[in-house]
């Protein structure tokens, strides 16, 4: 485990886009290290600016951030650098070039560690292809370590981006929507994989979903973000049905949920039911 | 029905907001180039006139048949080799004065433009004088460039490395600085976002997206070189310009026909190593 706190504070954030977009107003979230927190809400809400703005990606344009009791946007460069490989996002369309192979995707997890020329290597000679097989086999994708990327459909790609993150060891994880294009077993399995992480290394975890049934299942903290703001913050236990169709207001009377065919209420009492019997949910 | 279609309001025609722009731009095309095409002289109608035609039908023979003249045909590939020497030689050292410059240059590869990060300013210094430099050595034509070295190196081929490394190290570090920013920069993008150093943000997300056009480029530079080595011969620098400026000033046509044929399979050499290269990077 690592020796830095990686506690998570954002205080009365704001991010106003170039576009004049304003994508964040005043968002005030404390995490503690080790914690893990889903992030829920229509489209348009806001999640991915708030991971953006967590991940050191972008600066707030008012309010403060500190990881680990520390302003980011005070270090100097090095300094920086060393946090954010401390830092690992799972993007919603995650960022690999097709020509890449699977391997070296994931292995690019390490990067922020590794010396110069063990980067460089290991583009010829796979330094941990080991490491790299072990990510991907908890995410069911073991046997297309030594694949090219453009082999892979988008479900799979998505799941090189989480092995990344998993392979680089990360003490704070930040997923934007990681499991918006897989199907419910995989959605499931790959939250899972996300999870464990945190339960077994400590890592904090915030994790963006579309649905609402994975948050419910596998996450003891509820933050609800609508029109860039934070709606509701409580533990899962707490948060009632009517607050989640009250934050889906404008997407219609159905929540998003990765089960299929499923409408809503019966569904999401369930899925409660399991998210109380998980070991670590209040 | 057709009563109620009828009362229904004739919908508001759809305006293309960007077609306004664009047939600006096409004008302005035309009313800039025309006066430009009048102060260059361009008459090609003067080139069918019956006394030109035979002219150019006369200098055209002169050039028939190639010459086969065994001790030439020494001459000339003792020259051929000297000129891929040449352009090989000057394209190596070109793509060293090229690469560190490029990557200094280029934009994507740039952590300090992450947020307003720490040493942004001076980030934005270097990235321009490095372009400065790239301009620099590209403005000054190779054959100047060989006029110079000549003087330091006296006649010979050694003058012809140097003035090719020097203006096409410009054009490779300007056109690699292009090609590396417009292909997919969010890979760059979320592996810096990591913690990881540029260069091996550069080898794991930048060259995997482009690496054939890079290669194509210099393959295609070194082709630009080999016909340089033409201009550079007339100014003592060696090679096959050399061996042309001789049967030119000799008025000996055949001679600078069979040099010309040369050109022509260097070229499809050229065009064949490209595919090669394009098809094993593919």
């Amino acid at each position: 485990m690592s020796d830095l706190p990686h506690d998570v504070r954002l205080v009365s954030a704001s991010l106003v886009h170039p576009n004049g977009h304003r994508a964040l107003r005043a968002v005030s979230l404390a995490l503690g290290a080790g914690e893990r927190v889903a992030v829920i809400g229509p489209s348009g809400a806001g999640k991915t600016t708030l991971v953006r703005v967590l991940g050191t990606s972008l600066k707030p344009s008012g309010g403060g951030l500190a990881i680990g009791g520390v302003d980011p946007w005070q270090l100097g460069a090095e300094a920086l650098r060393t946090l954010r490989a401390k830092i690992g996002v799972v993007h919603q369309n995650p960022p690999i070039p097709p020509r890449l192979r699977v391997v070296t995707a994931v292995l690019a997890g390490r990067l922020g560690t590794w010396p110069a020329w063990r980067s460089l290597a290991s583009l010829f000679a796979p330094h941990d292809a080991a490491a790299a097989r072990t990510a991907l086999e908890r995410l069911d994708l073991g046997e297309r370590v030594f694949d090219r990327c453009d082999r892979l459909s988008g479900g799979q790609l998505q799941r090189v981006g989480i092995a990344r993150v998993l392979c680089q060891q990360a003490d704070v994880i930040l997923a934007d929507e990681p499991v918006s294009a897989l199907d419910p077993a995989l959605a499931d399995l790959s939250v899972g994989a996300l999870v464990a992480e945190n339960e077994a290394r400590g890592a904090t975890l915030v994790a963006s979903l579309h649905a609402v049934d994975l948050a419910l299942k596998w996450f003891p903290r509820l933050v609800g973000m609508k029109d860039g703001e934070i709606v509701f913050d409580r533990p899962t236990a707490a948060v009632t049905t009517a607050m989640l169709h009250d934050l889906y207001a404008t997407e219609g009377r159905v929540l998003p949920q990765q089960g299929v065919d499923v409408v809503v209420d019966r569904r999401m009492r369930r899925a409660n039911v399991v998210a109380l019997k998980r070991p670590g949910c209040q | 029905m057709s009563a109620s279609a009828a009362t229904l309001p004739a919908p508001a025609p759809l305006r293309d907001p960007a077609a306004r722009g664009r047939i600006g731009a096409l004008v302005v095309a035309v009313v800039v180039l025309w006066p430009l095409l009048a102060l260059a002289e361009f008459k090609p109608w003067q080139l069918l006139a019956p006394g030109n035609l035979q002219v150019m039908a006369n200098f055209l023979a002169g050039f028939l048949p190639p010459s086969t003249a065994p001790d030439f045909l020494a001459l000339l590939a003792k020259a051929t080799v000297e000129t891929l020497a040449i352009a090989t030689a000057g394209i190596a050292l070109a793509f060293v004065v090229a690469v560190p410059l490029a990557v200094v240059a280029t934009r994507s590869l740039a952590v300090s433009r992450i947020g307003p990060g720490p040493g942004r300013a001076a980030g934005a210094a270097l990235r321009t004088a490095a372009r400065a430099i790239l301009t620099l050595l590209r403005a000054i034509p190779e054959v100047v460039w060989a006029l110079v070295f000549v003087r330091a190196l006296g006649l010979g081929p050694g003058a012809g490395v140097l003035a090719l490394a020097v203006t096409y190290g410009g054009m490779l570090g300007k056109v690699y600085t292009e090609i590396l920013e417009s292909g997919d920069t969010r890979p760059a993008r979320a592996l810096l976002e990591a913690g990881s150093p540029r260069i091996a943000a550069l080898f794991y997300a930048l060259v995997p997206t482009t690496a054939q056009e890079l290669a194509s480029y210099t393959v295609y530079r070194w082709e630009c070189a080999v016909r340089a080595s033409v201009v550079m011969g007339f100014v003592g620098a060696g090679g096959l310009g050399q061996l042309m400026d001789q049967s030119m000033k000799m008025l000996n046509g055949g001679e600078a026909s069979s040099i010309l044929l040369t050109f022509l399979a260097l070229v499809i050499v050229a065009d064949a190593l490209s595919a090669v290269i394009r098809r094993v990077l593919a």
